[in-house]
């Protein structure tokens, strides 16, 4: 039975969650050198036209098609069969359309999300390459694996309420691969790049923290408590996660700073992701604190240490919120919050955090090794790295021949 | 006295101000500015509309040396800039008439240092 109100909710959710990634494109474009910004925007753009079209093409097939363990096969190419009646497996009260176009944006925000490791230094043309074959071949079966009819990790009983697995660790360990594939930018150690523009991260992060709540509450299908849940405790989770940043640079550093609140934010949201539709405040609060202090060591202590250049930190904040996000949702999971979920290790059920811990570990290898087998081949075929002259010239002018500011006029 | 005046390519000024600061050249300014010598600038399109021969982002330095150090500041600018490639921009040299440091009223070499 198609019910009006969560097909509105899902519909306006959906919208919501389109417009993380122009928020994810002025986040990371912020953080660029000005010579640089336009090209991440760009990416950013492309991707939404890109995948929307693969999305309704054959990505929405390859992942939710009922099918194998691997992943869902082509039955439901071009969107043949997926109409305006329900399929309850995924949602029982809205379009089979409306569920689709939801599921459209998280194809499209994941692989953008990996764009922050390899900014300033990516051909464009490589990037597409790279980009469409990793929607096809690393998103679309750990999508099936985790959320699909038939996906392997389903079965298992593996929780993943909005992608913490199939979005933020999945996008987190491709963006490791890209930046040591890719390499270090040019001069880095001389000239320590500065974010250009500041106001333009904190712009990205108001946008993707609005986002979010279509990403996390939207998550729920339907327009009721198990949404409002997810909305409460995604709020909770991204203001905790925001002010324990800032308290971790007051103490170590002597000021807080807005760049930081923005990144502790953005993984408070990466982190209660997973958890969004499982846990209460409470532990949305300790999730929140603490994934601040593990995505602050991998980026401030860990990433300077070992040396890549995860230029923009889509692994230190993703990939390392998310493996926090979706084991922490098997400490604090609860049938109280949710009965189709299940009970944590701190809820009775030590089994659910081995099962969560199994789906972290899955996605991390099998991305690991999908991503630099797509790297290397793109990079034979077309080559991934811009000249050293157009890495100095700057993207923008080299790779689209236009530039963001001007100086006189 | 003498003002050197050079014109880099922006990504070099962080080698620039190395090589200077090793030659304990201490003292300098620096602008943004746009131009274009021999080296052509790359053609920008908006909307199709193809805008060609634009002026390039470059770094103007001003030093203020006195002589003893005019070749100095000439051979770490040359250390710090030089690729090979057309662009790498012009060392300008002027005599500097007169220098005041505004705080102890101090004129000439004095004043530079």
């Amino acid at each position: 039975m198609i019910n009006a109100g969560d097909t509105a909710y899902v519909l306006i959710s959906a919208g919501l969650v389109m417009l993380m990634t122009p928020g994810l494109a002025f986040f990371y474009g912020g953080m660029v050198r000005r010579k640089n910004i336009l090209s991440v925007l760009m990416q950013c753009f492309i991707v939404l036209c890109l995948l929307s079209l693969q999305w309704v093409l054959y990505g929405y097939s390859l992942s939710f098609a009922p099918g194998e363990g691997f992943w869902g096969g082509l039955k439901w190419f071009g969107l043949k069969g997926v109409g305006f009646e329900p399929y309850t497996d995924y949602a029982a009260t809205i379009p089979h359309q409306a569920f689709m176009i939801f599921q459209a944006m998280f194809a499209i925000i994941t692989p953008a999300l990996i764009i922050g490791a390899f900014a300033e230094r990516m051909k464009f043309s490589a990037f597409l390459a790279f980009i469409l074959l990793w929607a096809t071949f690393v998103y679309a079966p750990v999508c099936h694996w985790v959320w699909g009819v038939g996906g392997w990790l389903r079965k298992l009983g593996a929780l993943d309420f909005a992608g913490g697995t199939v979005v933020h660790i999945n996008a987190g360990i491709a963006a490791l691969v890209s930046a040591l594939v890719i390499g270090r930018r040019k001069n880095l150690e001389r000239n320590v790049p500065t974010p250009h523009n500041l106001p333009f991260v904190v712009l990205g992060t108001a946008l993707l923290w609005f986002g979010w709540f279509g990403f996390n509450a939207g998550s729920a299908l339907a327009a009721n408590g198990l949404a409002v849940n997810a909305f409460v405790v995604t709020n909770t989770a991204a203001a905790a996660a925001g002010l324990s940043w800032a308290i971790i640079e007051w103490l170590r550093n002597g000021k807080p700073t807005i760049f930081g609140v923005c990144s502790g934010a953005v993984a408070g949201l990466v982190a209660i992701t997973p958890a969004a539709g499982f846990v209460s405040v409470i532990p949305a609060i300790i999730i929140g604190l603490l994934v601040s202090v593990f995505c602050f060591t991998a980026v401030s202590i860990v990433k300077p240490k070992l040396g890549y250049d995860d230029s923009l930190d889509a692994f230190g904040v993703h990939c390392v919120g998310g493996i926090w996000g979706a084991l922490a949702t098997g400490l604090f999971a609860s049938k109280a919050v949710n009965p189709a979920g299940a009970d944590g290790l701190f809820f009775g059920n030590p089994k659910q955090f081995l099962i969560q811990l199994t789906a972290v570990l899955a996605t991390l290898i099998y991305t690991f090794w999908a991503t630099l087998i797509i790297y290397k081949l793109v990079d034979l075929l077309i080559g991934v790295r811009v000249s050293e002259k157009e890495e100095s010239m700057g993207l923008d002018l080299t790779q689209h021949r236009e530039r963001a500011y001007t100086i006189l006029e | 006295m003498k003002l050197i005046i050079a014109i880099i390519q922006p990504d070099k000024l962080e080698e620039v101000k190395e090589e200077l600061y090793k030659a304990q050249i201490n003292l300098i300014t620096v602008n943004e500015v746009l131009g274009h010598g021999r080296q052509k600038g790359v053609a920008e399109i908006y909307r199709g509309a193809k805008e060609t021969g634009n002026l390039l982002r470059k770094i103007r330095l001003e030093i203020a040396v006195n002589e003893n150090f005019v070749e100095p500041t000439i051979k770490a600018i040359i250390k710090g800039a030089k690729t090979g490639e057309t662009g790498d921009g012009k060392i300008f040299i002027l005599d500097l008439k007169e220098c005041v440091r505004i705080r102890t009223e101090e004129r000439g070499s004095l004043a530079i240092g």
